[in-house]
């Protein structure tokens, strides 16, 4: 008898092996359309969740807070205990002051970190000081209140709107660090090799040439930073303290919205409680108003630079 | 005596290349023209690896200087030596000479920034900065401190109309760089590095990512460039090469095969192995 190839034995083996995969492909097709929709299926459900959180937050605050939202609300100051109306003119106004001396301590700061992180630092240093900004990042904010109220507000001998906006800057640095890490990053390097071979020192060229090309990036970063400290309370309650009139320096006591927020809530009256809910609404429109703002600007260059 | 008949021999086997850079060397002198370059036995090191072996070659003021080789071969290490670029990549080294006009550029006194305002570049991709047409231009000299309106628009101008650019873009001055097209993109660097009046222009395949028609302007513009400064290009187009270039490198394996001029390369190629390159047998 002559014994098949070795050749034939192979080819044979193949094509059983063929048949194999082929069949259970067949036999599992139902079961892969099953788990296919299954999958998409609870993904939308994710989806929708998270937008039925927040649409649920955003209607229930209109319902509780729309008959308190008049121009007295954004330029009365809070009416004494047992009077109703008045407004929360000051505490906007705080807001807005406490997030500007914020920016002016975490925007240099952060955005020097991260600059000095993309393109100067040794790559193990640089990986020790993002370890650090992510475990910063994780701190409980009313530790850095406790901070402040350590560094700024002991020795000034007196609760300010320096201490609360130093705060507030503070919890920003890691953030702002670690987004514009990434984004200076992601400038290309043959741009940052034109502008040395053109004979700029290293200095211009990251002033004038890398840190402008990620700039869209950078801003982005600086608005989500400014949005997440806007809404903290915790950090306030030790520094800035708030305040129920118009405050007169940076250093003396200063409302603030989320403070405001805070002790009407918590206070019971009725009218105070609506005032509350103003206030939450207030400081929603606030925070959508500056990255709506920010989003414009950064289309706006983009368009530019595209030429459009 | 052993060490007079060896120097004979070698004297004998150099002697055309010996000859030939006397006779470079008298043009020179006699010329005073600004930015040639001389290289002695330079050794380039990434680490470990060694990209370039015992490079020697004299390029000669207001020539353009083709170098073609396969991908790797060293031919765009090598224009990188000329201003110091390799600096930026981390454990490089660098053993030779390489002089510029008579100076050693890899002497530790030399001011890097100095000598890049001397050797301007051009790369592959073309890197405007994220300013308009007329700051991309005044840049280099704004960072050298001149401030006077009148010069800056008349240095832009000037450059401009060098690189060809001039009519097509004398009306948009203010809008951004990046709107240009790629070949327009590429003039703009171009216009860039000329506008600090460098000596000697390095082009690493600019001409790579453009359309026939954009690589047919910018050759043109190398031949007229060629009248105040020296260029040397890295190609891995060998017509390119034969188009523009005075003479040609080719480079292989961190070695330079062969370096001579360039209607001799490309006709009576003295190496078998530029023969098999340039005729498309390998590479």
């Amino acid at each position: 008898m002559k014994l098949p190839s070795s050749s034939v034995i192979a080819s044979e083996a193949k094509q059983s092996f063929k048949d194999l995969i082929r069949s259970s492909f067949e036999q599992t097709r139902f079961q892969r359309a099953l788990w296919d929709h299954a999958m998409v299926y609870v993904l939308t459900l994710c989806a929708v969740f998270m937008l039925f959180i927040l649409f649920t937050i955003l209607i229930h605050l209109f319902i509780q807070g729309f008959t308190s939202l008049n121009l007295d609300f954004f330029t009365q100051l809070p009416k004494p205990v047992g009077e109703k109306g008045g407004g929360m003119a000051n505490a906007i106004a705080g807001t807005f002051t406490l997030l500007g001396l914020a920016v002016c301590v975490g925007v240099p700061i952060g955005l020097g970190a991260g600059v000095y992180l993309s393109e100067y630092a040794n790559q193990n240093f640089a990986q020790v000081v993002r370890f650090m900004a992510d475990v910063m990042n994780g701190i409980p904010s009313i530790v850095y209140g406790i901070f402040a109220y350590i560094v700024c507000v002991l020795p000034l001998k007196s609760f300010s709107a320096l201490s609360g906006g130093f705060a507030l800057g503070i919890m920003m640095i890691p953030m702002i660090t670690r987004t514009s890490e990434q984004f200076v990053r992601m400038v290309p390097s043959q741009l940052r090799e034109a502008g040395l071979a053109l004979g700029v020192p290293k200095w211009r060229v990251t002033v004038d040439i890398v840190i402008p090309s990620a700039l869209a990036g950078i801003t982005t970063g600086i608005m989500v930073a400014l949005a997440r400290v806007a809404g903290e309370t915790a950090p306030l309650l030790f520094t800035a303290f708030g305040n129920h009139y118009w405050q007169r320096s940076l250093t003396e006591p200063i409302a603030a919205l989320p403070l405001q927020v805070f002790t009407y809530a918590i206070a019971p009256f009725d009218d105070w409680h609506r005032q509350a809910w103003a206030g939450a609404i207030v400081l929603i429109l606030m925070v959508l108003l500056i990255n709506g703002w920010a989003q414009f600007y950064v289309m706006r260059r983009n368009r530019w630079s595209s030429g459009k | 005596m052993v060490g007079d008949s060896s120097s004979v021999i070698v004297s004998d086997y150099f002697g055309v290349i010996v000859s030939e850079a006397k006779q470079s060397f008298k043009k020179e002198a006699h010329m005073d023209l600004k930015g040639s370059i001389k290289v002695k036995d330079l050794n380039f090191y990434y680490g470990t690896h060694q990209a370039l072996k015992n490079i020697s070659m004299t390029i000669e003021p207001h020539q353009i200087v083709a170098m073609i080789g396969p991908s790797g071969c060293g031919k765009s290490t090598l224009i990188r030596i000329f201003n110091r670029m390799n600096d930026l990549i981390p454990q490089t080294r660098v053993e030779g000479e390489v002089l510029i006009d008579g100076t050693d550029i890899y002497d530790k006194n030399t001011d890097v920034v100095s000598l890049r305002r001397r050797v301007g570049m051009v790369f592959q991709k073309s890197t405007p900065f994220p300013k308009s047409i007329y700051e991309n231009i005044a840049y280099g000299l704004k960072i050298v401190g001149i401030k006077d309106r009148r010069i800056l628009n008349e240095a832009v101008e000037k450059s401009l109309k060098r690189a060809a650019l001039w009519e097509e873009v004398k009306d948009n001055l203010n809008k951004s760089a990046m709107s240009l097209s790629g070949g327009q993109q590429q003039r703009l660097c171009i216009a860039r590095a000329i506008a600090i009046d460098p000596q000697i222009i390095l082009m690493d395949e600019p001409c790579s990512a453009l359309d026939p028609i954009a690589t047919a302007r910018i050759e043109e513009l190398m031949g007229t460039l060629k009248d105040e400064y020296t260029i040397v290009v890295v190609t891995h187009n060998m017509q390119q090469a034969g188009r523009v270039s005075d003479k040609t490198a080719f480079l292989m394996h961190g070695q330079i095969i062969e370096f001579n001029k360039t209607t001799d390369f490309f006709t009576r190629p003295s190496s078998k192995v530029t023969e098999d390159y340039i005729t498309g047998r390998f590479g």
